[in-house]
């Protein structure tokens, strides 16, 4: 029983670690995709946030100020974005393309401009860190610990969701954006501005991605280097959409997730099973999932459709 | 149009994972740097006309690791012997070719390949041109030709040392080690460690993962945890950016690790007591100067703790002068061969029994 309770304050612990990245950008990701713009550079969003996170967590030595600076990093990539793709009207898939060459060149580009041509920044102290929440409360290793004595933001991020749920399904922003990303025409007609609701869906994209790299470089890690971002951008979209593009469900396909790479952490610990057959749980419950579920999502119709203004 | 961007994620999110296996540098481009050159004046023999070349993997030289630590050393090969150097960065596997190709048009001396991926690329080239003179380090495939100088390096015994530290500086009698993934050369730092431990501390209880991933530092991160819930206090990764969570993960739980291939002391000052150090730049100095002095020679060169091609890390801040002075003895038993680092599996169960798990298939 004990091992039972031990085990699962591990995995609590690890699903923790693992989802609040995904989550900031998958909820990121769902108010750009619901107001009609597809944002594929979710990835480049994040790489310069968790950069620049680490960087202004040296410079300032806040976490939360850092962490902050991560997600306007973020929001100035969903600048672009939102310039190019709803301004301009350019292909949304490619300019979000661009976007993730950007993000993570750039974040490399200026690493080495900064630190003497080192592709890593240098580690950061603790207490220049995101806080922990009942830091030295409980006994190290005690179920209490794992469970509680996490980063406060892991837990933020699920309050997070709750208030995206609510400014989707209870505010007048809310039934906008979902109206601007089914019908931006019948909007338009009755004086909504769209490339208002747009503007600020993709920014604030950019901006949640963002924060969900800076978790990664302030609560998983202490320092930045390239290897951080692989791919959690990809699979924060795959939840968006796994998720029928809702922040509820895109909560619960980031929590799967993240609890499948727990599951795979945890499970490689025994070295009864091949670590190279556990490597594949979280891809294949991945495909498990979108085959079951995805043929149902439905897409906001007019996704991927620039929207020009009636003169 | 769903099924579509479907297949569009999916493969970016291919492409970035494949990235990211292959090293943990991005850069875009092969590059090349004719800027250096020689400017030793005081030489008394003039070695400027010699030239020596190093080829990364898809690493790249600003990696924190190995190809950065190869082209360390071929810069102060540069200054203290006056030869002219320079390095190409392979950016994918198909690079490699075209790199040494490039280097034996402009008719380098030495070429020097950084890394076991290398292997393939260096034979084909070294069996064409038997008179071109190459290094390739971590591999020994290439032994069996005569202008191919195979550096490599006994991990094993920079293992053993920190392990010993481990067994010495346990408290709770378990210690932890996260692996990166489960080769030959990977589990050599896995016998030496096992070894290391309990050699100093029979009792101590080792806990072992094998993360399979060297670009996860959330899997790390889990791995010790895990650990540290199970009374582990120390914990050696051999992991690359995986083990940057497992580094983490000590600190807030405020424990201590041990890192790899370089002094990892800068990554958490205060939990880092020491690191297994590889010394790669070491390796190639000694190549770049047997050019110089005429005595290069093919086969293979195996780099250990006597030859300062392994060694524990100089930053010692956190152990005390019990434990110092009794890796230090330890030491000197390797070098003096009365203690034999096992680098094989039956080597190792030999002595230990079937204590390392992870090479278990």
């Amino acid at each position: 029983m004990d091992v039972l309770i031990t085990n699962l304050g591990l995995l609590i612990n690890a699903t923790l670690i693992a989802t609040p990245p995904l989550l900031f950008a998958g909820l990121g990701s769902c108010f750009s995709e619901r107001s009609g713009v597809v944002n594929i550079g979710i990835e480049g969003m994040m790489t310069i946030g968790a950069f620049t996170g680490a960087v202004a967590s040296l410079y300032t030595g806040n976490g939360w100020a850092a962490f902050l600076i991560g997600g306007l990093a973020g929001a100035l990539l969903g600048i672009i974005h939102a310039v190019v793709c709803i301004s301009f009207h350019a292909d949304q898939t490619i300019a979000g393309t661009a976007i993730n060459f950007l993000g993570t060149g750039l974040s490399l580009f200026l690493c080495k401009a900064l630190f003497d041509n080192s592709s890593d920044t240098p580690s950061h102290d603790p207490s220049a860190a995101l806080p922990k929440i009942f830091n030295g409360v409980f006994e190290t290793g005690s179920f209490g610990y794992n469970v509680l004595n996490v980063y406060g933001v892991a837990y933020l991020v699920f309050v997070l969701a709750l208030v995206c749920w609510f400014v989707f399904y209870k505010t007048k922003f809310g039934s906008h954006l979902r109206a601007v990303g089914e019908h931006p025409e019948a909007c338009e007609s009755i004086g909504i501005d769209v490339y208002k609701v747009r503007y600020a869906c993709v920014i604030l994209s950019g901006f949640l991605a963002g924060l969900g790299g800076a978790f990664v470089t302030l609560a998983t890690v202490n320092q930045f280097r390239p290897a951080v971002i692989v791919g959690q951008g990809f699979i924060a979209i795959a939840a968006v959409i796994f998720g029928k593009f809702t922040p509820q469900g895109t909560t619960f396909a980031c929590l799967l997730f993240g609890l499948c790479s727990g599951i795979k952490s945890l499970a490689s610990m025994s070295n009864a099973v091949s670590p190279n057959l556990i490597s594949m749980i979280p891809y294949v419950v991945t495909i498990v999932a979108l085959i079951l579920f995805v043929g149902r999502a439905n897409a906001p119709a007019a996704n991927g459709k620039p929207f020009v203004k009636a003169r | 149009m769903k099924k579509k961007l479907m297949a569009v994620l999916l493969a970016g999110a291919m492409v970035f994972s494949m990235v990211a296996c292959g090293g943990s540098d991005n850069s875009a481009e092969t590059t090349t740097d004719n800027g250096a050159s020689a400017s030793t004046t005081e030489e008394t023999t003039d070695n400027s006309e010699i030239k020596i070349g190093l080829i990364t993997d898809v690493g790249g030289v600003n990696d924190g690791s190995f190809n950065q630590s190869a082209w360390e050393g071929l810069q102060r090969a540069q200054a203290d012997l006056g030869i002219e150097v320079n390095y190409l960065e392979s950016k994918t596997d198909s690079d490699y070719t075209p790199n040494i190709e490039q280097f034996m048009d402009e008719e380098y001396d030495l070429i020097i390949c950084v890394g076991y991926q290398l292997a393939d690329a260096l034979r084909n080239a070294a069996e064409a041109n038997p008179d071109q003179k190459f290094a390739i380090i971590d591999d020994s495939s290439c032994s069996d030709l005569d202008n191919v100088s195979c550096l490599m390096f006994k991990q094993e015994q920079a293992s053993y040392l920190v392990g010993y530290v481990a067994g010495l500086t346990t408290e709770s009698n378990t210690v932890g080690f996260v692996l990166g993934m489960e080769t030959e050369v990977m589990n050599q730092f896995g016998y030496g460690y096992c070894a290391g431990v309990l050699d100093a501390n029979p009792d101590a209880t080792i806990l072992q993962t094998n993360a399979n991933t060297f670009s996860k530092p959330e899997d790390g991160k889990t791995a010790a945890n895990a650990m540290i819930t199970n009374n582990a206090d120390v914990i050696f990764h051999a992991a690359g950016g995986t083990g940057l969570g497992v580094i983490q993960a000590c600190q807030e739980a405020g424990i201590k690790a041990i890192g790899v291939d370089s002094d990892q002391s800068a990554v958490a000052p205060d939990t880092v007591i020491t690191s297994a150090m590889k010394r790669v730049d070491n390796a190639v100095y000694d190549s770049a100067k047997s050019i110089t002095e005429g005595s290069y020679a093919a086969g293979v060169v195996t780099y250990d703790l006597s030859m300062g091609g392994v060694d524990i890390a100089p930053t010692t801040d956190l152990l005390s002068d019990d434990v110092i002075a009794a890796v230090n003895e330890v030491k000197e038993k390797i070098l003096s061969g009365d203690v034999v680092v096992p680098a094989t599996k039956d080597e190792f169960e030999a002595k230990y029994g079937d204590v390392y798990t992870l090479d278990d298939k």
